[in-house]
């Protein structure tokens, strides 16, 4: 029998985020497959909706509470996530592939001695050795790797793996581990929200816009259609560097790698970078007058028209829908 | 002061992949080399901050590879790096391996600032930055969009899902670098005629045992054509019933 599965989960603003349930649905069927047990762990000021944990089938879950803890710290964060994972013998360490999972990762891996894998897709058990498959080349390609270690820390690409709730677990035990004096050495002062509704690395849906549109000018047309399906804006890397959007819009290999159930390209081309950061949607659309662009290659529907024309339209047909 | 700046030698992005012989990396045959995007984000920030303290400190560039990473070096120390230390290893190391390399070398030449870009865009693990600093007891501000160094604070802007945070810390310090965070500058002709004059060091990388090991690489699944189903917003009533009914995402 393997030791215990651990999976931090990541609360931001007092709210477990979903990908740490995905994290978590991994963590359960990890242990099955291992025949060994699984907990999950956060580091926090309060948070909400903890107790969702037991319905993703954990039965314990570790709450490191200080008010310090209400912004994230890496140094605090991930001494006290690794004197736990220390104490209860962990063997598997799970993170969601975040902004917060990517900083922490390595910093476990360092002080547990152990072999760290990041942002995989899938993965499989293997005469009892454990392979995941993770992108690399922005997605150009896959690699299955194994661990070599003892302990081994992993990340989980997020809106990869569904969260799957399992019948409730009673009684849920949350354990509240007080943390007196947390190591904060670096440490978070304060947030600050950037003006997009949603953030490209999170969504199910995004609508991006490429050099087709023309101009920045041009661009609530993606907006509007985003607004419509409750969808976060992305962007080319043409339009980032010539200005007319933010970099943390920018999708694509030096910009964000993205997995959303529908992806809707509006005017882009489809440069190989491109495609190798969107690639793994689930569904693809793309608009854009070039009916031989490599956008429709990857895409799964097209329309091959003007998008000062059909955009507007297809905001028009989903409001219409919604109402 | 001495400021370290982590270099990595990757693929162009423009790149298209096939796997090599070995099953288990990529076929490195007709492909362009470059300094990994990301670095040179990092490398701009070393030198800017050269700059603000009137040239005292000396910019280090520190690479872990074979000899071909000495064509990204020579274009790096072109931009502007004062030295640079090869350290090589020709067998492939894992992320915690690079970073072991990298940080007994900044040990040993006692940086107090350490910039690397993010990520490198060929294996994309955005890990080697934060495993260095944890090997030397560092402080660590990843995916930084924006610096400010006084003294030895640090204030810090990184990107998160959502917005920016505001991480405040002191030196000794490991920044990964994301685009954003400057405007990288060209190589001047002057300062391509001087990278040429420049030695870089070679020593052998410390040695390390992986702690993961890469047992295949293979292509991702071949997406199904896809189809145009018009070319006039007279398609887009379609568009939406195939959303809805057979991709059921809206």
């Amino acid at each position: 029998m393997a030791n215990k599965v651990l999976v931090v989960l990541e609360q931001r603003e007092k709210l477990v985020k979903k990908a740490g349930f995905e994290a978590l649905t991994v963590g359960v069927e990890l242990a099955k497959q291992f025949n060994t047990e699984v907990e999950a762990i956060i580091a926090g000021g309060e948070i909400a909706n903890l107790a969702d944990a037991a319905r993703y089938g954990v039965s314990k879950t570790t709450h490191l509470k200080s008010i310090e803890f209400e912004n994230y710290s890496s140094s605090g964060y991930s001494d006290s996530i690794s004197d736990y994972a220390k104490e209860i013998n962990a063997e598997f360490i799970i993170l969601p592939n975040t902004a917060m999972g990517k900083d922490i990762a390595p910093r476990l891996a360092i002080k547990l001695n152990a072999g760290c894998i990041m942002d995989s897709i899938a993965y499989e058990v293997k005469d009892g050795e454990l392979f995941l498959t993770r992108p690399v080349y922005a997605g150009k390609a896959l690699i299955n790797v194994k661990f070599k270690s003892q302990v081994k820390v992993f990340t989980i690409r997020p809106n990869v793996f569904k969260a799957v709730q399992s019948d409730p677990i009673s009684p849920v035990d949350i354990s509240v581990k007080e943390v007196a004096s947390p190591n904060l050495k670096a440490r978070v002062t304060s947030f600050k929200k950037s003006e997009g509704k949603l953030d490209v690395a999170e969504a199910d849906i995004i609508v991006s816009g490429g050099r087709g549109l023309k101009g920045p000018e041009n661009f609530h047309l993606i907006e509007e259609l985003a607004d419509s399906l409750g969808a976060a804006v992305g962007a080319s890397r043409a339009v980032v560097d010539a200005g007319w959007r933010p970099h943390r819009e920018q999708v694509g290999q030096t910009g964000k790698t993205v997995s959303p159930s529908l992806y809707i390209a509006c005017g882009i081309s489809g440069a190989i970078q491109h495609l190798a950061g969107m690639s793994t949607s689930k569904f693809i659309v793309a608009i854009n007058k070039d009916k031989d662009a490599p956008i429709f290659n990857a895409a799964d529907y097209g329309i091959a028209g003007d998008v000062f024309e059909i955009v507007p339209k297809l905001t028009e047909e989903i409001k219409k829908l919604k109402s | 002061m001495k400021i370290a700046v982590c270099v990595s030698h990757v693929p162009d992005t423009a790149t298209r992949v096939k796997i090599g012989s070995d099953q288990k990396s990529i076929d490195s045959n007709g492909v362009t080399y470059v300094l990994n995007p990301y670095d040179e984000f990092a490398l701009e920030e070393a030198l800017k901050l050269k700059e603000k303290n009137e040239g005292t400190p000396e910019v280090i560039l520190l690479s872990v590879g074979g000899d071909a990473n000495k064509e990204t070096i020579r274009k790096a120390l072109a931009m502007g790096a004062d030295s640079a230390v090869l350290l090589k290893d020709d067998n492939p190391r894992d992320s915690a391996g690079i970073a072991k390399a990298l940080s007994e070398e900044i040990k040993s030449l006692g940086c107090e600032v350490v910039f690397f870009g993010k990520q490198s865009v060929d294996y994309d693990n955005s890990i080697t930055g934060q495993l260095t600093a944890e090997m030397l007891g560092y402080n660590c501000v990843s995916v930084v969009v924006s610096l400010n160094i006084d003294g030895n604070k640090v204030t810090a802007e990184t990107e998160i899902e959502g917005g920016r945070e505001v991480v405040e810390t002191v030196f000794p310090v490991v920044i990964t670098a994301q685009k954003g965070l400057n405007e990288p500058r060209y190589a001047s002709l002057k300062g391509i005629m001087a990278a040429k004059k420049k030695t870089i060091e070679e020593k052998p990388a410390a040695s390390y045992d992986n702690l993961t090991e890469v047992s295949s690489m293979l292509m991702p699944p071949p997406k199904q054509p896809g189809r145009i189903i018009g070319t006039d917003s007279s398609a887009v009533p379609e568009l939406v019933r195939l959303l809805r009914e057979e991709a059921k995402v809206i």
